[in-house]
């Protein structure tokens, strides 16, 4: 452990261990960027909940987040382990219906009660949590 | 390259899309520091959107998310031009 780079496995684990995680500049209750702010309201919109991690209190969490996944962009949005994709591909999958059903939003009976988006069912992550 | 270090214009990331990318036709939109490009390639034939994007990306490397503030992205598998 001690030869691995703690702050990727950190990220690592929590891509791992929240089935719908969305890495973001700021917080879903205060976006800092526009994309960001959008992705949110699109995950808020299915609504699923899912946990978000602030990548701006330390640029070690974009660099480690870009590195591990291949993607020079944030948001970046995973689910089940999986790099989904960004503002754009988010967009584009909630236009097409596909990423409600990435999602499960579709396999719900009755429509999934809206989250409140400053409280998502998942654990937030925060910068915190990730040292 | 010398017009690389000054302020990225459409034209430019035009330009360096249709050249990097086989097949490639871009519509480049922005301001400067956001842009939005909808690109249509032969290459993007069989790759998941991921995939795609990352290609897209690839052509300005570590310039994304610094010269290039934003990119926004949209691709659709196009014919060899």
């Amino acid at each position: 452990m001690s030869e691995t780079n703690p702050l990727r496995e950190e990220i690592q684990n929590a891509i791992t261990e929240n089935p719908v995680l969305l890495f973001m500049k700021g917080t879903p209750d205060q976006p800092m960027c526009g994309f960001s702010a959008r992705t949110v309201a699109i995950l808020q919109s299915v609504g699923k909940p899912f946990a978000a991690v602030d990548v701006l209190p330390d640029p070690r969490i974009r660099q480690e987040l870009s590195a591990l996944s291949n993607w020079p962009t944030v948001p970046q949005l995973f689910v089940n382990g999986e790099l989904v994709g960004g503002c754009d591909i988010v967009t584009e999958m909630y236009e097409s219906g596909e990423l409600q059903q990435s999602l499960g939003a579709e396999a719900e009976e009755a429509p999934a009660p809206a989250p409140e988006v400053a409280q998502p069912e998942s654990k937030p992550l925060s910068i915190e949590d990730l040292r | 390259m010398s017009a690389e270090s000054a302020v990225a214009t459409p034209e430019e990331l035009k330009a360096r899309i249709e050249a990097g990318i086989p097949g490639a036709a871009a519509t480049v939109t922005g301001d400067g520091h956001h842009f939005n490009a909808v690109i249509t390639a032969s290459a993007f034939r069989g790759l998941s959107r991921i995939a795609q994007h990352r290609l897209v990306y690839e052509v300005f490397g570590a310039e994304i998310g610094g010269r290039i503030h934003a990119l926004s992205i949209q691709t659709q598998v196009g014919e060899p031009a």
